[in-house]
């Protein structure tokens, strides 16, 4: 068994959560298994939006960005500049919020860690250079906008009924529009030329410059992904519930979570495990109370890190 | 008329009750950071979780007071176990992992153990928090036993001083536990045993290969620096005179970085500095009469720590009083 899953992580992963569901099929039912599934994979797209983008980043520039979940805050307040404060439909909120949270993420990324980088900056210093920008953006956010909580314009009580399962629309909206960006991510980083470097500089920066890839342009597009996605994370996030300057906060450590159960640098078990972290922590609601259900998920992480640091994907390797 | 932007309030300046309140605060982070200075400084292990063992300390001592019904004085060193014992579990399986792993693992434990205050509400009042119970007719409160020591210490002060300020004495026992503990840790950090913590520091496998049990010690830097984060929450609870779970959160941790930062990567001294400057600096900006409003001001803090952690970690990673070269600048 042991020896199976060394060699074939993927099969015997799959058929470890195929039989998790028989489980809970046959204590809880179907329906119930089928509609908290439903709910968890809403929370599990946000997860694995937010997680590609972060795993890209940690992979490549070995940068744990503690700021990720405050440029998912900075996204939902763009789309509500647009979308409340200029009375502008949803969609182009998204994109706006999308654009401008990649414009920060390359902002951050010329302005602060190439020039680190240039001097040779450890990993510490990086860190807490992180936790800086997430307090800077913050505190933009507080001073713009206040503490008061805030939605966009969207209706959330119009549901869809689908085999006895119901699905409200803004939930069905969050899932399309989120996992349609991550198959399109996914095909990029799969198939693409620029894909292919970025594995070649998650591998090795040092390798890959000497290869004759232009890493400079390579890091800009990453930081691009990165905070499109997170953008697009936080609006979804903030039409699912609402907006408040901890909104992106309270997402990192899930999205932590996500990303090194699916393997740092990984952006497929990233996305993967985001899927699976947020179905799970909806389906801990089954029999646990639905309070309990953040602290699950977190103690979900720490076992996840101690048991198996390098992800249920990964290879092991030096951890 | 309204006053003019940027003007300094200066019989704010000479408030004693303000200023005491500061420097209680930034002696219960200095208590906290001298903690971390252990752990991030002079054994390389980056600890985001003080937070965490600060809620364990004050809970747990609010806990056998008014659920156990023990003596205050009992609970004290009953909590500082409970919680170093908490850190050495922490530690035991999550020191094994990489810097960045650990410091994910110990920030998330510190935010189950507040999710826990939070819901777990027989035990820790949930967002009611903790202070006082009623026993039959008699009200109970956890530090009762200190606001009578306290109101000794008042009146021994009053003697010489006809209206003493009424923080003075947890003033006085705050600020002598940084003093302890700044003399203590350095003389810790000039015996062996510090010698292999930093050893640890800069060559962990090196330091194994001379025959050193390397987990053995960093657990040990992490149990006194859980001890010190428990003695933050106590001093926490009583300035407070409550134990609510929001005076817990990630934050209270950042927030001690940026004072150890500020005085200083491998430098004890330095966070007794680095305490004082922050807060000052943080609560200084109440009295420059800026023309905005309450939220605007606390969205101001952030960016004070914000600035404070990017500006010295890009141009002086070692603080004011941290040696360049102890610092752990490369990976």
């Amino acid at each position: 068994m042991t020896a199976l899953y060394r060699e074939r992580p993927v099969v015997v992963g799959s058929g470890a959560i195929a039989l998790a569901v028989l489980a809970l099929v046959a204590a809880a039912g179907l329906h119930d298994v089928a509609q908290t599934g439903l709910n968890g994979l809403t929370l599990g797209t946000i997860y694995a939006l937010g997680a590609v983008g972060l795993t890209l980043v940690y992979g490549i520039l070995r940068l744990v960005n503690f700021a990720h979940g405050d440029f998912l805050t900075f996204g939902a307040y763009m789309a509500y500049l647009v979308n409340v404060t200029w009375g502008q439909p949803l969609a182009a909120a998204i994109l706006f919020a999308m654009a401008a949270t990649a414009l920060l993420g390359l902002l951050s990324e010329r302005l602060m860690w190439r020039p680190m980088r240039s001097k040779g900056a450890g990993f510490l210093q990086l860190m807490l250079m992180t936790i800086g920008l997430a307090f800077l953006i913050r505190s933009a956010i507080q001073w713009f906008w206040g503490t008061e909580i805030r939605t966009l314009d969207v209706d959330v009580t119009d549901s869809a009924t689908f085999l006895g399962l119901r699905i409200g629309q803004t939930e069905l909206m969050v899932v399309i529009i989120g996992l349609g960006v991550l198959v399109a991510v996914g095909l990029i980083v799969r198939f693409s030329l620029l894909g292919k470097r970025m594995r070649a500089l998650s591998d090795s920066i040092d390798l890959a410059e000497t290869a004759g890839i232009d890493t400079r342009r390579v890091i800009l597009y990453t930081w691009l992904f990165a905070g499109a996605l997170a953008g697009l994370a936080g609006v979804l996030s903030g039409a699912l519930t609402n907006l408040r300057p901890e909104l992106g906060f309270e997402l990192l450590l899930p999205i932590f979570a996500a990303v090194i159960l699916g393997g740092i640098g990984n952006p497929f078990g990233a996305l993967a495990a985001g899927l699976v972290l947020g179905v799970a922590i909806e389906w801990s609601t089954l029999f646990i109370e639905p309070r309990w259900k953040v602290t699950f998920g977190f103690v979900a992480l720490i076992v996840a890190l101690v048991v198996r640091p390098q992800g249920i994907f990964g290879k092991a390797r030096v951890v | 008329v309204s006053p003019p932007p940027l003007a300094v309030t200066f019989e704010a300046f000479a408030n004693l009750g303000f200023w005491s309140g500061v420097l209680v605060i930034a002696g219960i982070y200095a208590v906290v950071a001298l903690g971390l200075q252990l752990n991030v400084g002079y054994t390389g292990i980056v600890n985001f979780g003080q937070a965490g063992f600060m809620a364990v300390g004050g809970y747990s001592m609010a806990i056998l007071v008014l659920e156990a019904g023990l003596s205050f004085w009992l609970a004290l060193p009953l909590a500082v176990l409970i919680t170093m014992a908490f850190g050495v579990l922490i530690g035991l399986p999550s020191l094994r992992l990489r810097a960045d792993y650990f410091a994910i693992v110990t920030l998330a434990t510190a935010e189950v153990v507040r999710l826990v205050a939070q819901n777990a509400r027989g035990l820790t009042g949930g967002n009611k928090g903790l202070y006082c119970e009623f026993e039959g007719v008699n009200q109970v409160c956890f530090d009762d036993s200190w606001r009578s020591v306290s109101d000794w210490m008042l009146g021994v002060v009053e003697s010489f001083w006809a209206d003493p300020e009424p923080l003075l004495p947890l003033l006085l026992v705050v600020w002598a536990t940084v003093a302890i503990g700044t003399v203590g840790l350095g003389y810790l950090q000039r015996s062996p045993w510090g010698r292999v913590l930093r050893a640890i520091r800069e060559d962990e496998d090196a330091t194994r290969a001379l025959g050193k049990n390397t987990l053995l010690y960093k657990l040990q830097s992490l149990a006194i620096s859980a001890l010190l984060g428990a003695f933050g929450g106590f001093f926490l609870a009583l300035f407070l005179a409550t134990i609510h779970p929001d005076d817990y959160e990630p934050i209270v941790t950042f927030f001690a970085f940026g004072v150890l930062i500020l005085g200083g990567l491998a430098s004890y001294r330095g966070v007794a500095v680095g305490a004082v400057l922050l807060w000052v600096l943080l609560e200084g900006t109440r009295f420059v009469e800026l023309p905005i409003s309450e939220q605007k001001t606390a969205a101001l803090r952030f960016a004070i720590v914000g600035v404070v952690l990017i500006g010295l970690m890009a141009f002086r990673p070692q603080g004011m009083f941290g040696k360049r070269e102890e610092m752990v600048l490369g990976d």
